[in-house]
Formats: structure tokens, sequence, C-alpha cells
């Protein structure tokens, strides 16, 4: 009986990340686009600056990430890979937040 | 909650202006070099005053909450030495500043900073000269325990307030079931913080569509402010400030500004938060060293493009301004200091 439940954890393990998806969020005009994220556990953000000015993406909620200044044309990603609400602000702007709820 | 701008003891001049409400659509800069009656209205749009003090939900504006908040902000014994209130370093006899290049905090020790205006805050998106706090609560029990300024730890505050009867009354009268803790004390502070607002000022008036409330040499300020000066990419909003961070070439100190708070981020390097400019002419000296005496001193800055280094904010450029524009400029900024009511002294418990 443990064992089938190993297994199956293993495999719905092996089934989300097979199923991890990469959303793109956009930073023209200071503002990210979209304004708020619904992710799975180990679904990535690619921080797309697509702005004519530098960025710098910080991450804070279940874990934290600063990804550093995004250059325009530039881009950066990051993993969420623990469930929870976290609140995205760039460092130079912090007009700019996201929200991301990721479960 | 929102907190309409209606007479109150505290609130600065801004009872029945009967202005639109909007919100200014900061960061957009009309580019046209010689615009129009439509441009310039259209420029006019984007520093529109709102109609309501803006409270968030879990800070919510009460007057006796304010009013406990104005009477600690004016209370010495909040500092360790017992002579320095936060009206020390943010005193409404200088917009809310202090007059001096740089704060003086404990023993009389200079600080590495200009003391910052709280005009305005309640519009804040983020505070102190680097961004290290991101709440006016969290902002506001900082300079009462950093060790170089007021340098009371919060334990020790908490135990001398409690020490005071008509601190505890008030506290219980506010927060009934709770009375006197660092939550508390951060959340009347703050409320008092966010009832400081500019008076309507000419500017105002103008935009309002009172074509002789300001001069011509202000207009063409203003023209200049969105256009060829360019100042309106960082100080924009009706405020003027986007609340960002811009190393804008000043002081070649080792005050790194934001990268102190974030590291890892060029563009931080030497950034500090931009400062709004509501009654900026009594808020002398200027920028976050207090390295300039006047506003002609600031525009000549700009004018000359500020210290070239790589964290160089990439707007600031050397501007083509002859004499006369930046008098203009001057003129203009000089237009938004309003009839700020004076501030009556609290007595103390």
């Amino acid at each position: 009986m443990r064992l089938i439940a190993i297994i199956i954890a293993s495999q719905l393990a092996f089934a989300a990340a097979a199923t991890a998806d990469e959303v793109t969020v956009g930073q023209a005009g200071k503002v990210f686009n979209p304004a708020d994220l619904q992710l799975k556990v180990g679904d990535s953000v690619k921080f797309n600056n697509d702005d004519t000015v530098a960025h710098a993406v910080l991450v804070k909620g279940p874990h934290e990430s600063n990804l550093g200044q995004i250059k325009p044309g530039d881009a950066k990603s990051v993993t969420f890979d623990q469930a929870g609400t976290y609140d995205v602000k760039c460092a130079i702007h912090p007009k700019m937040k996201l929200t991301v709820t990721v479960q | 909650m929102r907190r309409l701008l209606r007479s109150s003891t505290m609130i600065a001049g801004l009872i029945g202006l009967g202005l639109a409400a909007g919100t200014a659509a900061a960061d957009t800069q009309v580019a046209s070099a010689q615009p129009g009656d439509a441009d310039i209205a259209a420029m006019k749009k984007l520093y529109l005053r709102p109609t309501e003090i803006p409270f968030p939900k879990d800070n919510a504006y009460a007057p006796a909450k304010a009013e406990l908040g104005k009477t600690l902000f004016f209370d010495p014994r909040l500092s360790r030495s017992g002579v320095q209130a936060c009206v020390s370093c943010h005193n409404p006899s200088f917009g809310w500043e202090d007059g001096h290049k740089t704060a003086v905090g404990e023993n009389m020790l200079s600080l590495a900073r200009n003391s910052p205006t709280i005009i305005n805050r309640a519009w804040g998106e983020i505070f102190f000269w680097d961004g290290r706090a991101e709440s006016l609560e969290k902002q506001a029990v900082g300079p009462i325990q950093a060790a170089g300024e007021m340098n009371t730890p919060m334990a020790v505050l908490i135990e001398r307030l409690k020490g005071i009867s008509g601190y505890q009354k008030k506290f219980d009268e506010v927060f009934p079931g709770e009375g006197i803790s660092e939550k508390n004390i951060a959340a009347s502070i703050a409320t008092f913080e966010r009832t400081i607002v500019s008076a309507e000022a000419p500017f105002d008036r103008w935009v309002a569509g009172d074509e002789k409330a300001i001069g011509e040499d202000a207009k063409r300020g203003f023209v200049l402010f969105n256009t060829k000066a360019n100042c309106v990419s960082c100080h924009s909003g009706w405020t003027f400030t986007d609340d960002s961070f811009h190393d804008v070439g000043v002081s070649a100190t080792d005050d790194i500004g934001r990268a102190k708070i974030v590291p890892g981020v060029p563009e931080l390097q030497f950034a500090f938060k931009t400062p709004g400019l509501r009654n900026i002419d009594q808020r002398a000296p200027y920028m976050h060293d207090g390295s300039m005496a006047t506003l002609e001193d600031v525009v000549r800055h700009y004018v000359e493009g500020g210290i070239q280094r790589p964290s160089l904010d990439p707007e600031m450029k050397p501007l083509a301004l002859n004499d006369q524009e930046a008098k203009d400029l001057v003129a203009f900024m000089q237009t938004l200091t309003g009839q700020d009511r004076p501030m009556t002294l609290p007595v103390l418990p």
C-alpha cells in the first residue's frame, strides 16, 4: 500500500513538472502586463523588458528573489516553486506592481 | 478608505476647491516643442489635484487617531535624549523639513541626508530617500529607533509612554483593548502624516482655469517643465514625483542610496527617490544631500547634466536652456506653494 502511494506521488510530481508553464510578463510603459497572474507550483514567469528604460524585479512572498537589472530588450525568468501569494515590484519604479498567486 | 478633503483642524487649506476628480497620468511627457492651447490643456490634466486623501484599509482614518499621532509627532520624549521630536526634522515652518543641509541627529550630530518633507505622503508609494520602508507606518517608527537619530528602542519608548497617564488614556480611547504598542504608535503617527496635504497653490488655480493665477514667466516655465527641460520624466503627477529612484548625478560621496537596499542593480547606484515639488520654495536646501542652496542652483545642475557615471539616469542630459528659460522654470516652481494653514501646537500629556 505504501509503495503504491509513493508511486502515485512520484507520478503526480512528474506530471506537474511535465506541465509546468512559462508565462511572459511585459513591462512597457512602466507597467507589468498582466498585473495579476494565477500559476501552478513549478510555473515560471519570464519578465520581458519591452520598455525603453531599465527595470529591476523584486519578488516577495513565500520565497524572495531579486532578479537584478533588466535592460530594455532583455528578459529574466523566475520559477515559483512554492504555493502562496507573491508581490512583485520594480525596485526602480515601485509603482510597477504584479500579484502572483501560486496554487 | 479615502477621506474627503474637507474642513479639518489639520488639513492644510483644501476646503471647497471644487476641483474635478482625476488621477494624474504619471510619466506622460507632452513632447511638442511649441505647444498650442490644446497641448497645454493636456499638460494641465496631468496635475489635477485629488479630492480625497487615501488611507489604507488596515489603518483607516479617525480624527482621534490623527490627533494622537500629532501629539506623538510633536513630543520630544519620543527621543532617548528627550530633546528631539519628529517635528525637529520635519518642521511645518520649513515646509516640513528643517532648513539644514543634512538632518541633525542625537547629540547634534549631522546625518548623511537632507530631511525629506512629509507633505503629501498619503500618496507615497515608498518611503525614505532610499525606499527602505514600504509603508508610512514602517517609516514612522524608523527614525525613532535609529541609533543616530532619536535613538529610542521601541521597548523603551513603550514603557516611557505607559508611564505618562495621558498617553495611556489616549491610546485606550483610540485603540480600545489594545493600548500602547509599536503597531499603534506607528498607526497614529502615519495617520497624522497622511493629513499633511499641501494647500491649493496658484498653479492649481491656473490649472482650474484662472489665467491670472500665475505669471507669464511661470506659464512658460510649466511648458519647459513638460517639454524641453523634461522635468516631468520624474516629477510627474499632482505631487510632482514618480516615487521612483534615479541617479541624477548629485554628490560624489560614498552614499550609494537605493543600491544599499537593493544590491545588484547598477542603475540604483547613487539613486534616490524623486522628491515631490509641492511647497518647494519653502524647502531649501535641495537634493538628498542638501548640496544646493537655491532653486536656481538646482536648475543649473540639470542644465549642466550632473556627474557623469555609469549609473546616471538616461534621462539626465545637459539642457540647452538660456538664462530666461532657467528663470522661467524657477518661476513655475514658485507657483507650487499655497497658503497652508498654520499648524497649531498640541498640548502634550
